[in-house]
């Protein structure tokens, strides 16, 4: 203001024009172009014709679909519950400052920089029955390996296990960064009034990271919400369908079956399932802090 | 348990199960190299051959000398860089406008890009499929490259990280003349280079391993990126040339990356300790 004169002034837009000219092209207008594909019968090359709520009708009606979203949620509650408790085990017990927590650190973070294809490799040449590491083991042990990727039962449990092997990491550092943020005096006054471990942590430690704990659970929700990768290249999303995601669900009727308007409101359905997960546990969170 | 003083060591029990736990974690890497080191044929039907030796570099020869993985190295690391650097230089811009100065609908094109936060990609990649087939951007560099600019992480970041610098700085340089550019440039965004080496890391990261867009954009095999070009080789397993080969491309893909995590430990750790805060 001090600076005054419209060419002043307009500066500031210049600064920030270059990405916004990018976000709102490749992003938010897509978002909305999204919306309106949903409403047509629309395949990838171009073919339009409005059918307003038919695809969400038919989604609705969609065994595949409800097997899809089923599956989903039961990854997301498989993974998210043990992944946040585990990191915040490792958390606890990695928090100090030695060598030997260091080492740990790097350890349990290393799986983290792997991308989705290496770690689905990996852990397909250790749970296949025919070349896997656990079949190898099992052969020793005299037993017959188990089918993880081709047992309806056993399927969705095996992609829970690749999945928090190969996530871990992110969570522990939160969990870290958030212990770090806990005053060491509060510690020394609860040591001084012989407050035993369990009653530390739950009077002290756990409110202290309680927004740390919601980031984690928020950030982990959306993300296996979202779960695809594993899903696609461990299993194709089989057997009979019994590991499909809703992600892979999508991509298979874009790109297998070239339905775009049916693709997208699929897309849009998780779309709300994600805004109302957020929003439900950031309320649950906060309506917490408000009571007490 | 964090009542310990963070100088005691570990104690004995917890030790054990860390132990225990880093084993799980090592086991399937260390199981993948030893995979990636034996000859494809001695695999062939007893992948517990792995466990003795002799051992191999052929695999890796023969990745070296595959005209395909090394074009994909190629375009992983045009992709990344370029994303990397496109992240970088918008969000500084964005996050110095924000920060420092005054323009018409600032606050509320600042809430426009923390929108951003909360759009999943699912919501969005069908229709930019749809644009960039229209613009003709798939199979191109800048097709890979243009979906990972438009992050509102980086831009939310460089924009906290600009206002915690002092004011009396910019006071100074404007008393002295220097123009709004001249600001930016020579006197805040050199304080900034911690920021920008995080936010560098972790958008190269990001950009390495991402997935979902690089599968439906590249479809012919030249620009497929590394993470693509895996898939692909893992999907035919049939016909590659072997478990080994697999297992040895793993681990060549696997180096950049591992190196930039090493290299950049510190920025990492700092970086998460920040999201945290916030």
């Amino acid at each position: 203001m001090k600076s005054g004169g419209a060419p002043r002034r307009l500066e500031g837009l210049a600064f920030v024009a270059p990405f916004l000219l990018l976000y709102g092209v490749v992003l938010i207008w897509p978002l909305l172009m999204g919306i309106g594909i949903s409403f047509h019968r629309a395949d990838l090359f171009g073919a339009r014709e409005w059918i307003g709520l038919g695809n969400y009708a038919t989604a609705l009606a969609d065994p595949v679909v409800h097997q899809a979203i089923g599956n989903t949620l039961l990854l997301a509650l498989l993974i998210v519950p043990p992944l946040t408790a585990l990191a915040l085990l490792l958390a606890l017990a990695l928090n100090r400052a030695t060598r030997g927590a260091a080492v740990f650190r790097g350890i349990f973070f290393s799986s983290s920089v792997l991308s989705v294809t290496i770690v689905t490799l990996i852990w397909r040449f250790i749970l296949t029955p025919d070349a896997g590491l656990l079949a190898v083991a099992a052969d020793a042990l005299g037993r017959e390996p188990l089918p993880f990727l081709s047992d309806q039962a056993l399927v969705i449990p095996a992609i829970a296990i690749t999945t928090i092997w190969w996530s871990l990491g992110f969570p522990i550092m939160l969990f870290l960064a958030g212990l770090q943020q806990v005053p060491a005096d509060v510690y020394e006054a609860a040591a001084l009034d012989r407050a035993g471990r369990w009653t530390t942590f739950r009077h002290i430690t756990l409110p202290a990271i309680r927004r740390t704990l919601l980031l984690v659970v928020m950030l982990q929700t959306v993300g296996q919400l979202q779960l695809f990768g594993q899903a696609q290249l461990l299993t194709g999303g089989g057997p009979g369908g019994g590991s499909r995601t809703i992600v892979l669900a999508i991509f298979e009727v874009a790109f297998g079956r070239w339905e775009l308007g049916y693709a997208t409101a699929l897309a849009e359905i998780l779309f709300a399932m994600i805004l109302v997960v957020t929003l439900l546990q950031y309320w649950l969170v906060t309506r917490r802090e408000d009571a007490g | 348990m964090s009542a310990t003083s963070p100088r005691a060591g570990l104690s004995g029990p917890v030790l054990a199960l860390l132990l225990v736990g880093a084993a799980v974690m090592l086991t399937p890497m260390v199981w993948t190299l030893l995979l990636s080191v034996k000859s494809n044929a001695a695999l062939l039907g007893d992948s517990g051959a792995a466990l003795s030796p002799p051992y191999t570099l052929d695999n890796y020869r023969a990745i070296l000398a595959d005209r395909l993985t090394s074009r994909w190295l190629l375009n992983s690391l045009i992709v990344s860089l370029g994303t990397t650097a496109g992240v970088l230089v918008l969000s500084s811009l964005a996050g110095f406008a924000f920060a420092r100065l005054e323009f018409p609908f600032r606050r509320s094109l600042f809430l426009f890009v923390l929108l951003g936060l909360a759009i999943p990609e699912q919501a969005v990649i069908l229709p930019r499929h749809q644009l960039f087939a229209t613009l003709g951007l798939h199979n191109s560099y800048p097709g890979l490259i243009l979906p990972g600019l438009t992050g509102s992480f980086g831009v939310f970041f460089m924009t906290q990280y600009f206002r915690a610098i002092p004011r009396d700085l910019d006071e100074a340089a404007l008393l002295d003349g220097a123009s709004r550019l001249r600001l930016f440039w020579s006197v805040l965004l050199p304080l900034t280079i911690p920021a920008q080496a995080t936010l560098g890391v972790f958008t190269f990261l990001a950009s390495w391993n991402d997935y979902w867009w690089p599968l439906i954009s590249a479809t012919t095999s030249d620009y497929y990126t590394l993470t693509v070009g895996l898939a692909s080789a893992q999907m035919n397993y049939a016909q590659t040339s072997g478990l080994g080969f697999l297992m040895a491309q793993a681990v060549f893909a696997s180096v950049p990356i591992l190196i930039v995590y090493i290299v950049f430990q510190k920025q990492i750790v700092r970086a998460m300790a920040g999201t945290a805060v916030r």
